[in-house]
């Protein structure tokens, strides 16, 4: 599997940590130098579908597509537009595509899942090309009346193009079934047969368990496909990491021995857009020519769940 | 012993003199927020080869060190 073309969308209403302080006991120097994070774009005037269907069509451009060339679409989200159709069913109605669609939630290492999804499908011959598009709209999820999480998130679509050439060189997803650490429960509608339905939940994080997570299992990951493909972190060109935290991207640099050119970062610009921000962080790359035929990138997310992953790709656009 | 090395530990990753952190020295007068006790417990495990858990109630160094120590 290779990726032959990137996209990415995001939405048009930025919103700076000064903004927040309006209406949150919050500061720019908090946010800042907890997370990194400056300023997030937010859903405010157009819609996710939007978002999405942007992502995925600068995406076939860059691969030089048309939709009806694309055999699947995966859709990773944690909330789309709708319950139910999934969103990457109207995101094929908006490219013009034929191909089949299918939402997955892997929180924020939903692209990982995605590519292993999208490898097991070319391998399979179920799929030449596969077009896979992160939408998130965080801004929804959160609670704007708590500054825990709602300073950390932003919204965004990522997309990405794959084929079946040469490309990934190893990859790795594990799950570790939490619903503890990182959680916010599904509405239970008015049903008269069970008691106390909830309403609105929110996103609910224990900010030192997920760190400890996150940074552990990154790690872990990227030895473990380290160990399997005989490279160094001294070979592998950038390691692009979930845009979560600079302080989660910094232990994980400083574990890695590598220097910090090698780990770019978007999320003083962006926040936290879950399973967007690889594949948003890619394209910003792709776009900027800062990706050349044959580095090696090391991709690697980690989420509710727990889930994790990680890969090496080798970059053949 | 324990107090020594964690000490180091913890003076190390905040570039701080050592002889500033006492057992009873706390996160928030040595400018350690929530993720950088964090941090800290994941160096501490490495360190001591423990696993080690930490909650809202450590507060002090001497915490972390009865931690380490199994008394707390």
């Amino acid at each position: 599997m290779r990726i032959i073309g990137t996209g990415s969308s995001l939405p048009s209403k930025t919103v700076t940590n000064q903004d927040l302080m309006e209406f949150l006991d919050t500061s720019d120097e908090w946010i800042s130098s907890r997370t990194g994070i400056r300023e997030r774009r937010v859903l405010s005037n157009e819609s996710l579908l939007q978002l999405a269907f942007g992502a995925s069509k600068a995406a076939l451009e860059d691969a030089k597509l048309s939709p009806d060339q694309i055999d699947y679409i995966l859709c990773s989200t944690v909330q789309g537009e709708w319950v139910t159709p999934g969103l990457g069913c109207i995101v094929q109605r908006e490219l013009g595509a034929s191909c089949p669609a299918l939402d997955l939630n892997g929180a924020c290492a939903g692209f990982i899942y995605a590519l292993d999804m999208a490898d097991a499908l070319l391998k399979a011959g179920k799929a030449k090309r596969v077009v896979i598009v992160c939408a998130e709209a965080m801004s929804r999820i959160v609670d704007w009346t708590r500054r825990e999480t709602s300073v950390l998130f932003g919204d965004g679509a990522g997309a990405v193009v794959v084929d079946g050439g040469e490309g990934l060189l190893s990859i790795r997803l594990t799950t570790r079934g939490d619903s503890e650490i990182l959680h916010m429960r599904a509405p239970t509608g008015n049903s008269p047969f069970e008691g106390n339905p909830a309403g609105q939940d929110f996103l609910h994080m224990a900010g030192q368990e997920v760190y400890r997570f996150a940074v552990g299992a990154c790690v872990e990951d990227l030895r473990a496909l380290m160990g399997e493909t005989g490279l160094t972190a001294g070979s592998i060109d950038y390691f692009l990491l979930h845009q979560a935290n600079l302080r989660i991207l910094e232990a994980v640099r400083s574990r890695m021995g590598e220097p910090p050119e090698k780990f770019p970062h978007n999320l003083e610009r962006t926040g936290n857009t879950s399973s967007a921000t690889i594949p948003i962080l890619m394209d910003e790359l792709n776009r900027s020519g800062a990706l050349k035929p044959g580095q090696t990138l090391a991709l690697a997310a980690f989420g509710a769940g727990l889930v994790n992953g990680a890969c090496l790709i080798r970059w053949n656009p | 012993m324990t107090f020594e090395k964690v000490a180091a530990v913890l003076a190390d990753y905040k570039g701080i003199d050592v002889s500033t952190i006492k057992p009873e020295s706390t996160f928030a007068e040595l400018e350690f927020d929530s993720l950088d006790v964090a941090e800290v417990a994941m160096k501490l495990e490495d360190e001591f080869s423990i696993t080690l858990e930490i909650d809202a109630s450590d507060k002090t160094v001497q915490d972390l060190v009865s931690r380490i120590e199994g008394t707390k």
